[in-house]
């Protein structure tokens, strides 16, 4: 993809004043120091709605530079809405490069998923975070959660899943998953499907995570541990299924359903659109 | 028990005072509570009962005077001078508090096995088989049937509610447990099946209790000692039944023949 190097004059370098940046930057630092713990921060207003990726876009502003390769993502898809306006953004405002491949990107941000290609050192990855509190849904007070991250009281993240247990029979969240990153803080992945919790353990990127309307910064460290919470006798489990990618054979990959047509026929596709056609790539050059 | 601890109250509560701006809630209150002992706090509205309650249940902070509390060591423990964390986790393993609405003291939105086994997932069991056992012979032991084990308090009448409280307290062994107006909620026969169970229970499991209450039926039932309140002083405490029968502060005898006998 082309970048234009002309940013707009009348705005700064990534759309955000430098002393906001540097205001962001200071919390993500110290959201660095402590992974897993919610940092607060000044979220601004950005020329898009809440939940549209306002605390990703803030995070991201902050820490990218001219040199960048940015990737944006959206449901694992380049070319979604959020991921094509995202990425326009930046290159607008900052004039950087973007790319689609995971492996060319220093500076991926992310709504809902992790890329299949594992990261590597030296990337960042920003996600997207609607709701940073992983205990809002039983505890609505924010004192107490507050005081419960502070003393390290998770027995609620417990009585979440047990409750899916009592009533589904298996723990049936399947996203927002909640993990204990460095067997300290309790952190709400972002709605991540649960099938990328295990990418984000020991990861070798920087994960940084930005919640615009919360306004909370947390971060996950390179190789920090990130463990999904689970009983003894119902362990935590990734989804499977039963088929392969439609477009490029794989099974390891976390597949989409399509319905097709109005007969109810579906198809199974890779949810990350740069890791399917990689694939769909290497086949025909194989082929040829 | 040891024979040291036998020398010590559980509770001590010495020259405790609370005053709310200009407006003295408690004054100057001091009393032991042993262990096992149920120790019931009367008086009316407004005079002191539940701020003291929460004085010593460390919910809130006296203005002066000490409450200490014997620790596994055998040692009284000043329970203010402790962290928070400490105090917390004293709140959710050896002590229970039970509220008059329980609604305050439930999770109304989550099912009543995982209310009773809350504080056990809080300690670290991470084993859902050995959770429901748990929660099927609690939920069996205060009279709620198995059968809605996996439904919400929400759906629960009063008295359940109360019972489903009083299970989720006592599931980690407490040793010391605050109630509230415990039954001053439900209708007259659902509260006296209440109070059976909460007799049975004490009885059973050598419970130490401090009971708030202006049912002076509730107090003769359950309680060994108690204190009558009045303007935030403690006027006259002395053994259920003395103090019941023979009343000596004017304010205790009103109390006592204001009482309607059926």
């Amino acid at each position: 993809m082309s970048a234009s190097y002309e940013t707009a004059p009348e705005v700064n370098f990534a759309y955000l004043d430098e002393r906001t940046k540097r205001m962001i930057r200071r919390s993500i630092l110290k959201a660095i120091a402590i992974p897993g713990y919610q940092v607060p921060f000044g979220s601004r207003e950005m020329p898009l709605p809440y939940g549209w990726g306002t605390g990703g876009i803030q995070v991201t502003a902050s820490v990218i530079g001219p040199e960048d390769m940015l990737k944006v993502i959206d449901q694992g898809s380049d070319d979604t809405v959020n991921a094509v306006n995202i990425r326009r953004f930046f290159e607008r405002t900052a004039g950087v490069n973007t790319t689609t491949r995971t492996h060319e990107a220093t500076l991926i941000q992310t709504r809902h998923r992790i890329p299949e290609k594992p990261l590597v050192e030296g990337q960042i990855i920003v996600y997207q975070v609607p709701v940073p509190e992983p205990m809002q849904r039983l505890e609505p007070r924010e004192a107490e959660t507050r005081t419960l991250h502070g003393l390290a009281e998770y027995g609620l993240m417990h009585v979440k899943l047990y409750e899916d247990i009592a009533r589904y029979g298996h723990i049936a969240t399947t996203y927002d998953y909640p993990v204990m990153v460095n067997h300290r803080y309790i952190m709400s992945p972002s709605p991540n499907p649960k099938f990328d919790n295990p990418k984000m353990h020991m990861n070798p990127a920087l994960q940084l995570f930005g919640a615009g309307r919360e306004k909370r910064i947390y971060a996950v460290p390179p190789y920090t541990s990130v463990e999904s919470l689970a009983f003894e006798d119902h362990p935590f489990e990734i989804q499977k299924w039963p088929v392969a990618c439609t477009q490029c054979g794989a099974t390891d990959s976390f597949l989409d359903e399509i319905i097709t047509d109005d007969s109810g026929s579906r198809m199974h596709v890779c949810s990350d659109s740069d890791y399917c056609q990689t694939r769909q790539d290497e086949q025909s050059s194989v082929a040829t | 028990m040891s024979q040291s601890d036998q020398s010590l109250p559980l509770l001590r509560v010495q020259s405790l005072v609370k005053s709310y701006g200009d407006r003295v809630a408690i004054h100057e209150a001091s009393f032991d509570l042993w262990p096992g002992e149920v120790m019931a706090v009367v008086g009316e509205s407004g005079s002191g009962k539940s701020s003291l309650l929460n004085v010593i249940a460390a919910r809130t902070q006296p203005d002066a005077g000490q409450v200490e509390y014997l620790n596994h060591n055998g040692q009284l423990e000043n329970i203010y001078t402790m962290t928070q964390a400490q105090q917390r986790l004293l709140s959710r393993t050896e002590w229970g508090f039970v509220h008059q609405n329980a609604a305050d003291g439930l999770r109304m939105d989550v099912s009543a096995g995982a209310n009773v086994c809350e504080r056990l997932m809080g300690l670290g069991e991470r084993h859902y088989g050995r959770l429901r056992q748990t929660a099927e012979h609690w939920l069996h032991r205060v009279e709620i049937d198995i059968s809605r084990m996996d439904d919400t308090p929400r759906t629960f009448s009063g008295g359940m509610r109360q019972r489903l409280q009083i299970a989720r307290n006592l599931v980690t062994q407490p040793r010391l447990v605050f109630m509230d107006e415990p039954t001053s909620g439900l209708d007259v026969s659902v509260q006296a099946r209440v109070l059976d169970l909460l007799r049975q229970l004490t009885r059973k499991m050598q419970l130490a209790v401090v009971i708030v209450t202006h049912d002076l039926a509730v107090a003769r039932l359950l309680a060994d000692r108690m204190m009558v309140m009045q303007h935030g002083r403690i006027v006259e405490s002395g053994l259920t039944d003395q103090v019941l029968d023979d009343p000596q502060h004017p304010y205790t005898q009103l109390l006592v023949s204001s009482v309607l006998q059926p």
